[in-house]
């Protein structure tokens, strides 16, 4: 690991400032993907900004039809959360199946959509739930968010404050877990929003995609039977020597019909 | 039978230390004035070295010195080599290439060192290190080990003009093709038997220190035993006096069989602290460990077997590619026959067995041995052959292996491959396994999964080994004037326990309190002249039989000094439970180690002291022979592939158990590396020899959630040519568990017709299979 200056900001702006003002900066949320990157030398930043002493990016709290999960939450307080299980449990769902419970204690939810991994479960989250991405600067939607491989909609400077999910009537998360990493080789998020319902799929894609043709058939009729014929293409999907784009296409259809059943 | 004595599920001494961190791993190890070693990697499977260009690294921040190949041959420094010699029988020998500890004139695997860096800190160093300009001309290379037997396949040792370094066979094919032709059935399997990366929790690491004004060189490094590697640095790499070489591994994070290995490195970081007169620390990283360390396994097999009306094996013909890597491991080439691979055919009673092994050369990381050593893939093989058989003849998977195995009353039995079997029950193991794991409701859960949409399986595996390694030990037993005892072992404890077990031993035969036992090893300087190491199953056998002798003669000392103390005869003085009697009169042992200090309480020419060692040595071809039958069951998710043991029946003859429960923890560990190779792990090269498995984000370790309960049992039948009765029991689960998971899981796949698939069954490769065999029956 090459040296660098650690700052720890206390406050957002203090971390913008630093942002703004070093030669070749790097924000670190919980570290999960930058510390091994930075002890392989694949980055070097000069200066590194850690966002754990701002308080303002911690906790969970309701705002009348949303809950807002600060960035710096880690996975393990998601999935603990009695409001987040009593009010959109796919997402503790989710963040509980994140790598194992140390990864789970140290990494977050702005971090982890910020690095934009195209096997995070996260994505899914936030694509699936509608989520809006709050940052320092601007609202960005969930949809938005994600536009490729380890690529955001943020700009330079910007920092993740916050995730503002809208409550949905029903939620649910299943995971094919990569033999290796644990990551998701699949993922995907149902929800049924109430005005309609939600497909989005990570692991499968360059980045968090949804899938219009299950979403069109659900909302019409919430069942498993009504996905069943719907393929989904293998074009375009990732392929590497532990899952082929034929096999990610096929567990794509098998998770979502397996989510829809768990509805009672 | 004390609380502490043989046979109890006695607490491991050593835990309270290793878990509270207490340990002493060579990165702990620093020396005042150290620098850093970084050695610079080929990113090459295959190249010619045009030059090497150190002097912008040697400009660079912090650093000493930079060495190279060319450094070294100028100096003098010797090349490693295999142990192994063996020829066709035409007489050809086998071609042994010599390795130079840096790569010179050529790369031939990716990772293979080519230069290595000093510098003050450890940062400075890798940073010079990326400064180090090799120059390559890539050549074409080969990784696949079937691919290796094609004569046109790119040869990594243009001089011998083959990557087949010999091809071994034990007699002459037409011998068993008589009895083949009288088969009335016949079957054959094809094993890819997977490439694997041993993992040890520790990664390597060594410091050296070299005094100039005594010229003792001094080695910290994680080891298995240090005197072997002792003995190649000082004769084979430093040329320099045994006694001139120490070696001290205090703790070790696992082993394995890889991390007893004389590896290049350890030359390396020697002779660069002799160069630049600085103590030297390299610290492994585990990206290098992929890289770098032996890998495992890797065989190719192709296997005929015949039989007759009865369900009988009539002849066996075995065909084994195994790929060595680069350049040939210590003991690599020796896994498929000697090493392990010639306990084929395994617990059966086979007369006629034909067996024939190429050691294929390939651009890849030398193999060597790795829990079990040859003896996994031997019985894999086996195993995979009783189940082709039960379906080819319709016999049961367990009849047609009841009708052939070794019985009791045919022991001892001569193996057709020269192994002497002393003792096992190996239909017992079949029963009791049988028993214990349900087999007969079976079918019940069967039905049950169904409901659920899942595919229910069950299998069974049987397996022997040869354990003990090589033939000699030395172990030393010394009581001190306290009262206290302590164990010189030439064996070496990384992970195994043997703070707990020889100090069971201690208490069982010396009747000295457990707690005041401690075991001294890891240091050449203080361990027997005879050490051998920890490795091949042997340290309850050659050590435990090291501790016994040493303790029977000091029993005979003590009985000459309590009879002086007692004023009684030598003859009758009596010894139990660690106290001398004759008549009335008694004194414990402890009284007779603080007496043995003072001559006036010996007899006449006897040394003072309570200390006393023994030099075991066996007949090279002696082995003990740990045996199993192992039932897995899974549960199969056919429409993602995924398997999940949900239950798993072990059944293990170790012999006599020392102590219960770290003999447990020896079955679930290899239990559990067995899996891994069957459901998670595999090593995969691309056809460039770029590692496409090089981090633990590709590279799949079995982890807690593949398994359900383990039940271990014991079949303990003493073993009958070693005075404790041990076997050993430290490879048993590895050879037990691919088989029985294998099986388990072609049961379960048999409504698709799936015979056999490959290991690893990750869910992509069951699912492709299951996918295959539906659009099959569409067709």
């Amino acid at each position: 690991m090459q040296d660098f200056t650690f700052h720890m900001p206390a406050a957002v702006a203090d971390a913008s400032g630093l942002l703004g003002s070093c030669e070749d900066p790097k924000l670190i949320a919980g570290g999960m993907t930058l510390l091994p990157t930075l002890k392989q030398r694949l980055a070097e930043p000069t200066d590194l900004i850690d966002l754990g002493a701002i308080a303002d990016l911690k906790g969970i709290r309701r705002e009348g039809e949303h809950i807002v999960v600060g960035a710096m939450t880690c996975h393990a307080d998601v999935a603990a959360s009695e409001l987040v299980l009593s009010t959109i449990p796919g997402l503790a769902m989710l963040a509980g199946q994140i790598g194992d419970p140390a990864v789970r204690h140290r990494g977050t939810i702005g971090g982890s959509c910020a690095n934009a991994d195209p096997a995070a479960d996260y994505p899914a989250g936030i694509v699936g739930l509608g989520a809006t991405v709050v940052t320092n600067q601007r609202e960005i939607a969930g949809d938005d968010f994600f536009v490729g491989l380890f690529e955001t909609a943020l700009e330079p400077g910007e920092i993740i404050t916050a995730m503002r999910f809208p409550v949905p009537k029903w939620s649910h998360y299943m995971k094919l877990r990569h033999p290796a990493s644990g990551y998701a080789v699949v993922g995907v998020m149902i929800v049924d929003t109430g005005a309609g319902v939600r497909v989005a799929v990570t692991g499968a894609g360059p980045s968090a995609f949804r899938v219009t043709a299950m979403e069109e058939a659900l909302s019409a009729d919430f069942s498993a039977k009504a996905i069943d014929a719907i393929k989904v293409d293998a074009d375009g999907l990732n392929a590497d020597m532990h899952a082929s784009a034929a096999y990610r296409a096929h567990v794509i259809g098998v998770l979502a019909k397996r989510a829809i059943a768990a509805r009672r | 039978m004390g609380q502490f004595g043989i046979g109890q599920p006695v607490r491991r001494k050593e835990d309270v230390r290793l878990l509270t961190g207490k340990g002493v791993y060579t990165d702990d190890v620093n020396i005042d004035g150290q620098v850093f070693a970084v050695f610079v990697r080929s990113p090459q499977a295959h190249a010619t070295i045009n030059s090497i260009d150190i002097q912008p690294a040697l400009a660079a921040e912090g650093v000493i010195a930079i060495y190279t190949g060319d450094d070294l041959a100028a100096d003098g420094v010797g090349t490693l080599e295999t142990e192994v010699e063996m020829s066709d029988l035409a007489g050809n020998p086998m071609f042994r290439p010599k390795r130079t500890l840096l790569a010179t004139g050529k790369v031939r695997f990716l990772g293979e060192p080519v230069a290595v860096v000093l510098a003050e800190t450890q940062e400075q160093a890798r940073a010079a290190a990326e400064l180090v300009m090799v120059d390559y001309d890539q050549l074409p290379s080969i990784a696949s080990t079937s691919g290796a037997v094609d004569p046109s396949s790119p040869p990594v040792w243009p001089e011998h003009g083959s990557n087949v370094s010999v091809h071994w066979e034990n007699r002459p094919a037409s011998e068993i093709d008589v009895h083949m032709e009288r088969a009335k059935t016949r079957v054959t399997v094809d094993i890819v038997n997977n490439r694997l990366v041993p993992n040890p929790m520790e990664p390597r690491a060594a410091v050296a220190q070299f005094d100039a004004e005594t010229g003792v060189m001094t080695l910290y490094a994680p080891t298995q035993g240090g005197r072997r590697i002792q003995g190649g640095l000082a004769k084979g790499i430093l040329k320099i006096p045994a006694d001139k070489m120490r070696v001290i591994s205090q703790d070790t994070g696992g082993g394995f069989g890889i991390r007893g290995k004389l590896y290049p490195e350890l030359g390396v970081v020697c002779w660069a602290a002799r160069r630049s007169g600085r103590p030297v620390k390299w610290r492994g990283d585990r990206s290098e460990t992929f890289v770098s360390d032996y890998h495992g396994r890797d065989q190719v097999n192709h296997a005929e077997m015949g039989l007759d009306e009865n369900g009988r094996v009539v002849a066996l013909k075995v065909h084994t590619i195994l790929n060595v890597g680069a350049y040939m491991g210590e003991n690599g080439p020796r896994l498929p026959i000697s090493g392990g691979g010639r306990i084929i055919p395994g617990v059966y009673d086979i007369a006629n067995f034909y067996f024939s092994v190429k050691p294929v050369f390939t651009n890849t990381v030398p193999t060597d041995t790795y829990r079990g050593a040859g003896r996994p893939e031997a019985n894999f093989l086996m195993e995979r052959l009783m189940d082709a058989a039960a379906d080819a003849t319709g016999l049961s998977r367990d009849e047609v292996r009841r009708r052939n195995v070794i019985r009791q009353d045919q022991m001892p039995y001569m193996t057709q491959m020269g192994l002497l079997i002393d003792s096992g029950d190996f239909i017992g193991n079949m029963d009791m396994a049988m028993e214990h794991s349900d087999w007969k409701g079976f079918e019940a859960r069967r039905k049950d999964s169904e409901k659920t949409g899942k595919l229910r399986g069950i299998g069974i595996g049987n397996f022997v080994e040869a354990a003990g390694g090589r033939p000699t030990e030395e172990m030393r037993v010394r009581i001190s004037p306290d009262g206290k005892a302590t164990v010189f072992a030439g064996t070496y404890s990384h992970g195994q326990g043997h703070e707990t077990v020889y100090a069971q031993l201690i208490e069982e035969y010396l009747g000295v309190p457990f707690a005041d036992v401690s075991l001294v090893q890891g240091d050449t300087a203080t361990s027997p002249m005879g050490s051998a190491g920890t490795f091949g199953s042997r340290s309850s056998w050659m050590g435990g039989l090291g501790i016994r002798k040493s303790s029977d003669a000091v029993i005979a000392k003590g009985r000459k000094i309590a009879a002086k103390l007692l004023q009684g005869e030598e003859e009758g003085v009596t010894f139990e439970n660690g106290v001398f009697s004759a008549g009335a009169g008694s004194v414990t042992i402890q009284e007779v180690a603080k007496a043995a200090q003072e001559p006036k309480n010996l007899p006449e020419g006897m040394e003072p002291g309570l200390d006393e060692s023994f030099h075991v040595k066996r007949d090279a071809e002696l082995f003990n022979f740990p045996n199993g039958c192992h039932v897995c069951e899974v549960e199969v998710d056919p429409d993602l592939g995924i398997v999940q043991i949900v239950r798993y029946t072990a059944v293990d003859d170790c012999g006599v158990v020392l102590n219960p429960f770290i003999v447990h923890g020896q079955v679930y560990g290899g239990v559990a590396q067995g899996i891994g190779q069957a459901l998670t792990e595999n090593t995969v090269y691309d056809a460039e020899g770029q590692l496409m498995t090089g981090s633990f984000m590709d590279y799949g370790m079995p982890k807690a959630q593949h398994f359900s309960h383990i039940e271990a049992l014991f079949n303990e039948v003493p073993c009958k040519t070693n005075e404790l009765g041990v076997k050993g029991a430290g490879e048993a689960g590895a050879c037990g568990a691919p088989s029985a998971f294998v099986s388990a899981v072609m049961d379960a796949l048999k409504p698709y017709g799936i015979r056999h698939l490959d290991m690893p069954l990750t869910p992509d490769r069951v699912w492709q299979a299951i996918a295959e065999a539906k659009s099959d029956k569409a067709a």
